[in-house]
């Protein structure tokens, strides 16, 4: 029982930290008014990016970093479109969301001579109790160092959002971008800041998924986790911790769908692979009309427009 | 004029065209230190523009800036902070889900180190500014919270934060009720007192006689005076303004009221939070007259309107037109029982600002044959009654038809509606708040269409919370005061004072609050 309990803990973290540095990136950008639907796509980047420099590398922290590098510059395209040009952004980010996979796919078959997996890293990142553990239970909270990560990362950006001007002035962009800028507010600049932590933070959850719940990249490494995360953004009220918080629900459906005794109960294993999109799609039909996103969410910032 | 350092502001010669469009021509302005100064002009005479120049938002193509004396460049709006300049624009820019403390010190934010916001230090800051000036707002209260007017405070104090000596408020009292232009009246003259400069852009009347010293007019980019507010009457700065004798007064002849078209009995209507707006309220509207609705905002004005047209619920009563019950159906049914609404939003309820000005015209039709058929708009039809609208209604620019709406001034989109509305000849027209925010020329003219209206023989209803319009335009005044009508006058039969008493709770014929 303590085992059971315990193993459905551990993987609820362990499947969490990627959603949620792609929750995070989701908060970021849609904080100062830029919505990122691409994060899907930087998470692809991300995990082939990590797989593939950790294994060139053979250090998985390398591999880490250069992934949300990755992440960033990819997100980068998704800046240019929306907020100098002042694109659509849904169009924007379903474009990334497009070229993102393609791209890791392509240059999967480029540096793995034609496969569509990579190699296996040789060492995934570390974990926080070090090596295997010989307790059960010990193994199973031998958490990922990523959960770790994952959980800084949103105390920071909680405290930086809600604690320091700069959150103020980012908040404020989302909120009234002409209010901002009559203050003397680069509304620009705030907002490519913006996608771009997001877009790294998004590369993170990529390699998070890649180096270290699994060990290479495969094609379906990345299979909605990003839509997830958006669900987990609204879920969470668009604040870090809300977002932790739903990531942590949609987390632990997926344990719950490689759950032993339920795995070999009678409800078919496609049922419960369902089980993490269901949720998201129930939680979105019960919270999307109530939770207010930031006001000016998705729409460009022009200079004199009534 | 010479540039001397008694001016706070001297503004010589300025040019500013866009495009091929000149909104600013060879304009001057001169204001001298701890004075208020308004500048009057219509809509779209070129007010906004001058004062977006001196605050940097746009570069003027041509001309000087002094302050105080000395010759100025300014390129932003930084810089025009860092000299002293604030400006209180006429769309609040303020962050709703923001605290007042929050508003004002963004951008110029206290921090303990390392960027760390210290809230205790900002609050203190701002509390002092409270009490120096006189501008009683809670520093924690949120923006969406707290009224139109606080939040107007709220705007000063950011000014102010920022250590402005020259104040620059942008049609200040559109927004605001009369009580509320009291008390900034009186804020203005607690901030000259301390030795600060204000320029008003308005084209309120009697709000620059109350409150200004001096006036500057200009009229279509043009500058055309500056006077001393003490040596003119409201008719001459009128004339003035819109470039030809305007009658302030609103010309009619009395009434000859008909039949009853619209009554509305015992009625009860709860507003958004489900509390009680309208309580037990009674009116009639009879062919031919004009009834005004007086009283200040927030009495259940705006929940009548929206449950005779059935945008929200009735809880019980009745609403007639011609006898027949209109309450708990639909707008449609509102529309097909021959009433016209004019909203007092416009842009939110009165048009969708990026149709076309001619998809804006037929809202009401275009399920009707011409404008459509077997479900497909005819667009000739709809273009050629958005013409004659426009033509009939002297929209400008006259060839906008096939424009958003969005792109035009507040008097023309209010010309569209009101055109749109009196088009569908309707029994009962309700007109909310119909001119507020527009210019006197403009208001002349909505005046005149609702008594051209009325001669007609339509049953107009008429809500404003300006109590001079009601009581120039109406021929029956209902006094409305927490939902309830507390009294009910034919024109000239009590004065302002006695109807204002009443609006503000005050007892009348034993009648209790």
């Amino acid at each position: 029982m303590l085992n059971d309990i315990s193993l459905l803990i551990g993987n609820t973290f362990m499947y969490s930290a990627p959603l949620i540095f792609g929750a995070l990136g989701g908060v970021i950008s849609e904080r100062s008014g830029v919505v990122n639907l691409g994060i899907e796509g930087m998470m692809t980047v991300g995990a082939f990016v990590g797989a593939a420099v950790g294994f060139f590398s053979g250090n998985a922290w390398v591999g880490f970093l250069v992934a949300g590098l990755a992440g960033g510059l990819f997100a980068l395209l998704h800046a240019v479109a929306a907020v100098t040009f002042k694109a659509d952004q849904t169009i924007s980010g379903i474009a990334l969301n497009l070229i993102g996979p393609g791209l890791a796919l392509f240059l999967c078959r480029l540096c793995f001579s034609g496969a569509t997996m990579s190699q296996p890293v040789p060492h995934k990142l570390p974990k926080i109790l070090g090596g295997a553990q010989s307790n059960i239970v010990a193994q199973n909270f031998n958490f990922d160092i990523t959960v770790i990560l994952a959980f800084l990362v949103m105390m920071a950006m909680w405290f930086i959002l809600y604690r320091t001007k700069w959150g103020l002035r980012i908040r404020s962009v989302g909120e009234h971008p002409a209010a901002a800028d009559t203050l003397g507010i680069n509304v620009n600049r705030t907002r490519y800041t913006c996608v771009l932590v997001s877009g790294i933070l998004a590369g993170f959850g990529g390699a998070a998924m890649t180096l270290a719940v699994i060990q290479q990249f495969t094609p379906t490494a990345i299979s909605g986790q990003g839509f997830i995360a958006l669900a987990a953004v609204i879920f969470g009220k668009w604040t870090p911790q809300g977002a932790y918080a739903a990531c942590l629900l949609f987390g632990f459906a997926q344990a719950l769908s490689v759950f032993p005794s339920l795995a070999h109960s009678a409800i078919p294993s496609e049922v419960l692979a369902m089980l993490p999109y269901i949720l998201t799609i129930v939680v979105l039909i019960l919270f999307v009309g109530r939770s207010v996103a930031p006001k000016e969410d998705g729409i460009p910032y022009e200079k004199g427009v009534r | 004029m010479e540039v001397s350092n008694e001016y706070a502001v001297q503004m010589h010669g300025i040019t500013k065209t866009f495009g091929t469009f000149c909104a600013l021509n060879q304009v001057d302005l001169d204001v001298k230190r701890g004075t208020i100064h308004s500048l009057l002009g219509e809509n779209g005479a070129g007010k906004s523009t001058l004062m977006n120049v001196l605050y940097g938002l746009y570069q003027a193509d041509e001309g000087e800036i002094y302050l105080n004396g000395e010759k100025v460049d300014i390129t932003n709006p930084n810089v025009a902070i860092e000299h002293g300049i604030g400006m209180v624009h006429q769309h609040f820019m303020l962050v709703d889900n923001f605290t007042v403390t929050q508003n004002i010190i963004l951008g110029n934010e206290t921090t303990s180190h390392m960027g760390v916001l210290d809230m205790k230090k900002a609050r203190e800051n701002v509390k002092k500014l409270v009490e120096k000036y006189g501008l009683e707002v809670d520093p924690d209260a949120k923006i969406e919270d707290i009224s139109v007017g606080m939040q107007q405070r709220v705007e000063i104090l950011k000014a102010l934060y920022r250590g402005a000596d020259l104040l620059i408020l942008d049609e200040p009292t559109a927004v605001l009720t009369p009580q509320e232009i009291e008390d900034l009246i009186g804020i203005m003259h607690n901030l000259i007192a301390d030795g600060k400069t204000i320029i008003i852009i308005t084209h309120k009347l009697k709000e620059i006689k109350e409150s200004s010293d001096t006036c500057t007019i200009i009229r279509r980019g043009q500058y055309v005076d500056t006077v001393k507010v003490a040596d003119v009457d409201e008719e001459e700065l009128a004339s003035k303004m819109v470039g030809r004798q305007v009658q302030l007064v609103v010309e009619k002849t009395p009434a000859k009221p008909g039949e009853t078209i619209f009554e509305v009995d015992h009625l009860n209507v709860k507003d958004d939070r489900g509390l009680p707006a309208v309580n037990d309220l009674s009116l009639k509207v009879h062919a031919g007259e004009i009834v005004g609705i007086a009283g200040i905002d927030g009495n259940g004005q705006e929940e009548l309107i929206e449950a005779i047209t059935n945008l929200s619920k009735t809880e019980s009563g009745t609403i007639k037109i011609r006898g027949t019950e209109i309450q708990n159906t639909s707008p449609r049914n509102v529309v097909n029982h021959k009433i016209a609404t004019i909203h007092e939003d416009r842009q939110k309820r009165g048009l969708v600002l990026d149709f076309t000005v001619a998809e804006n015209t037929v809202l009401e039709k275009y399920r009707t044959a011409p404008y459509s058929k077997g479900g497909m708009l005819n667009r000739a039809e709809i273009g050629k009654f958005a013409n004659q609208l426009i033509k009939d209604y002297d929209v400008r620019p006259e060839d906008c038809a096939n424009h958003p709406a969005r792109g035009l001034s507040g008097g023309n989109q209010q010309k569209i509606i009101i055109g749109r509305e009196v088009a569908n000849e309707p029994d009962l027209l309700i007109a909310m708040q119909p001119t507020r925010g527009l210019d006197v020329g403009a208001i002349e003219y909505v005046h005149k269409t609702l008594i051209r209206e009325r001669d007609q023989g339509c049953a107009i209803l008429l809500i404003s919370l300006e109590l001079d319009e009601v009581m120039s335009v109406a021929d029956t005044i209902d006094v409305i005061y927490k939902g309830q009508i507390v009294d009910s006058f034919k024109q000239g039969e009590v004065d302002e004072k006695t109807i204002g008493l009443l609006m503000a709770g005050g007892k009348q014929n034993g009648k209790d609050s």
